[in-house]
């Protein structure tokens, strides 16, 4: 007899990757990736709307004049012109940064990741909004902290919930949150919400974490002023270039007071020493002047001609007792169904009728959102987010129907 | 001149990541025998054309769940006259549905845990949904409910109260037309293989879940269950459950290889729960763990499999006749 190690090195992994599993529904993404399965899951942004002629023109300079340096490591923190483009990103949502205060990281995903290594220990708590972004919820898990899930409604996180927890004695390490065209909720915060969330934060000296991915794609209606330019010492700000010109640069970036900079600094080096020299110089040549603007311009239009289809399809499609979001902005619309309806259970069904999306479950560290869905407009065309709306509601009508005889 | 062979994995079902898996382990093992193997993938590439123009002795069938373990592709195979490994496509058709594959085996004496069918088209159609309680009755508490045609466990749950079965069979239903609400057995759980023919067994594997359940993690998720192999039941239910698991592959029509899922009671009767005509050949898959608890390396475990399709090709010169 003899026991059967298939992995030898299973009894050396350390504790904080057992989160780290197979499951259903990452295999039946794999199906859902397939072209005749209309994918309304992935949050993939519309590259194709970038001029491929700029990003030529962009790379050959770099190349031409600084191909030394572009093939070379560089500094843990990113190039200073850098730097200061992405400084000056931030002010187009009238918000200051000193360049000095930056680093840049690859993508906002390790920003994430590195902020959660400096200040989480096991068992820390953290505030996070329910849902969250599933991407945080990942980088964050790995240090092992202890969540505490603030709800979410139209005006984004109820800060009164969280002013709850901290008056029962919850002592977060900070309060992570995506106020902008929230991922995958789709709302927004508002003014009131997020002067109230400053001011209770700043009271009780909890650090802020605001992630912003989705600002500068606004659709309608008047820009809301950032946590950061609310407080800018109390609030770690992160920012990413995947949205405004490529997520294939991974370039992305924090805002942070010096200590906790530092660190930030020093977390990153210890990660991967630095960035790409040469995406990042890339970003920096393509962020410099103003090509990028007709391009984000172009951008919007197509997201909110997407959106406006994705909601239009909505209506037309999806059963009354169905509500979902309005975004203003960004990605996503969350749908929520009735009760008795389980997203995750469906999607095996939703695939083989290929269309595909992302059940509620993966945006809540504690198993909640089995009647919830996540629907990105962002990649699909205008046509295929209508046919991949309709073959979901025709789903969705026969899975009632089912659910009603079963219920007798 | 090696032999080219196409292994054929990935496709459209659920289970493709699985099958990519299986297909490029197969891949790299048949390679280091020395064939000329290579992945075409049905669900990539069109499967006729590059079949027709690749000139093959051979395809190697790792495909798992709907189209590659249900006959379809078999069916295809037989009329480009390609010697594939495998069951044949009516065999696999049964085998792979499991409310035929359980009536085959209940008509052949094959123990197999008392169930009752639910068809979509009755909830549906016949309005039946009030029936649901007497399925209960009639199986018995806990139950498993899965999917008539899936595999990896996907669409299984686990039934204790009655309330939780309509959420059970709407899951299961997502995967196919039927479910089978099946009465659990608790016990042991082993895996029975076969390769070359049903009397030639492969030790047993004992499967230990570490969170009870061998669930699509369990089976995926390195670490997540132990595995002894040979199984460490007694010398009389191990020679018991070799000769149920054989009856069930004589009486599904298995060829070249096959595994049965079998759950032992704790009077130590062996209980068939599922019989594959694909079983899995990732790094966690117990079929090749078996092989190799009998000391037959993954590389020969393949080459025997695809060695049995090869003797099943006409002889060259018989071609023209």
């Amino acid at each position: 007899m003899a026991e059967f190690n298939v992995d030898p090195y299973v009894h050396l992994y350390a504790r904080r990757t057992s989160g780290m599993s197979a499951s259903e529904v990452r295999a039946l993404f794999a199906v859902a990736s397939r072209p005749e399965v209309v994918s309304l899951a992935g949050g993939m942004p519309y590259v194709r709307a970038i001029s491929t002629d700029d990003v030529i023109d962009v790379v050959e300079s770099v190349l031409a004049e600084h191909a030394d340096a572009a093939l070379q490591y560089g500094a843990g923190q990113g190039t200073p012109a850098l730097r200061t483009r992405l400084a000056l990103l931030m002010s187009e949502e009238a918000t200051e940064a000193d360049p000095e205060d930056i680093v840049v990281t690859t993508g906002a995903q390790q920003a994430l990741d590195l902020i959660a290594k400096v200040l989480i220990d096991p068992g820390d708590e953290i505030v996070v909004e329910a849902p969250a972004y599933v991407g945080a919820l990942s980088a964050f898990s790995a240090y092992e902290p202890r969540y505490i899930q603030i709800e979410l409604d139209d005006n984004g996180m109820i800060v009164e919930h969280l002013e709850d927890a901290l008056v029962k004695g919850a002592r977060p390490k900070f309060v992570y949150t995506v106020p902008n065209f929230h991922n995958p909720a789709g709302v927004t915060m508002s003014r009131s919400r997020r002067e109230q969330l400053v001011a209770l934060c700043r009271e009780a000296r909890i650090p802020i974490l605001e992630d912003n991915p989705y600002g500068l794609l606004r659709f309608e209606g008047g820009r809301e002023p950032t946590l950061r330019s609310l407080d800018p010492h109390n609030v770690i700000y992160v920012g990413t270039v995947s949205k405004v010109f490529s997520p294939g640069v991974r370039v992305g970036w924090a805002v942070a007071e010096p200590g906790l900079l530092q660190r930030l600094i020093l977390a990153k080096e210890a990660a991967d020493l630095c960035g790409s020299s040469f995406t990042m110089m890339v970003t920096e040549r393509y962020l410099s002047g103003e090509r990028w603007r007709p391009n984000l311009e172009l951008l919007v239009g197509t997201y909110r001609t997407r959106r406006d289809a994705m909601l239009a399809a909505l209506v037309d499609h999806f059963p009354a007792d169905a509500s979902w979001t309005h975004p203003a902005g960004g990605f996503y619309v969350w749908v929520t169904l009735p009760d008795y309806l389980d997203t995750q259970a469906m999607l095996a069904a939703a695939v083989e009728r290929r269309v595909a999306y992302v059940p509620g479950t993966a945006f809540y560290p504690d198993g909640r959102g089995r009647n919830k869905m996540r629907l990105a407009f962002c990649y699909p065309t205008e046509d295929d987010i209508a046919e991949g709306v309709r073959r979901l509601g025709l789903l969705l009508a026969d899975e009632q129907e089912l659910y009603r005889s079963l219920s007798g | 001149m090696s032999e080219r062979i196409a292994v054929l994995c990935g496709g459209h079902s659920p289970e493709r990541e699985v099958s990519l898996r299986s297909g490029h382990r197969v891949m790299t093992a048949l390679r280091s025998k020395g064939y000329d193997a290579f992945v075409l993938d049905p669900g990539e590439e069109p499967f006729f054309e590059t079949l027709s123009a690749a000139r093959v002795s051979a395809c190697y069938v790792a495909l798992h769940g709907k189209d590659g373990e249900d006959g379809t592709v078999q069916r295809l195979l037989e009329l480009l006259g390609v010697p594939y490994t495998g069951t044949p496509p009516f065999p696999c058709q049964v085998a792979f549905d499991k409310v035929l594959a359980k009536e085959a085996m209940r008509a052949a004496g094959v123990s197999t845990p008392p169930w009752v069918t639910v068809q979509a088209a009755a909830l549906r159609d016949l309005a039946a949904g009030p029936i649901l309680h007497q399925v209960t009755e009639r199986v018995g508490l806990p139950a498993v409910v899965k999917p008539s045609r899936a595999g990896s466990a996907m669409g299984l749950s686990f039934v204790d109260r009655e309330a939780d079965l309509p959420h059970a069979v709407m899951s299961a239903l997502a995967f196919a037309k039927a479910v089978v609400v099946e009465r659990r057995i608790d016990g042991t759980e082993v895996a029975a293989s076969m390769v070359g023919s049903p009397a030639d067994p492969l030790p047993l594997v004992e499967v230990v879940p570490k969170s009870g359940v061998f669930d699509y993690a369990a089976r995926y998720t390195p670490g997540a269950t132990e595995y002894f192999a040979p199984g460490r039941l007694r010398p009389e239910v191990t020679a018991a459950c070799h000769q149920e698991a054989a009856r069930a592959f004589v009486t599904l029509g298995l060829r070249d290889v096959g595994r049965a899922d079998v759950m032992v009671d704790a009077q130590g009767i062996p209980w068939i729960v599922d019989v594959n005509t694909s079983p899995g050949m990732t790094d966690t898959s117990l079929l090749p763990m078996a092989a190799q608890s009998a000391g037959l390396a993954f590389p020969d475990l393949c080459e025997r499999i695809l060695q049995l399709a090869l003797s099943r090709a006409a002889p060259a010169d018989d071609v023209s006749g």
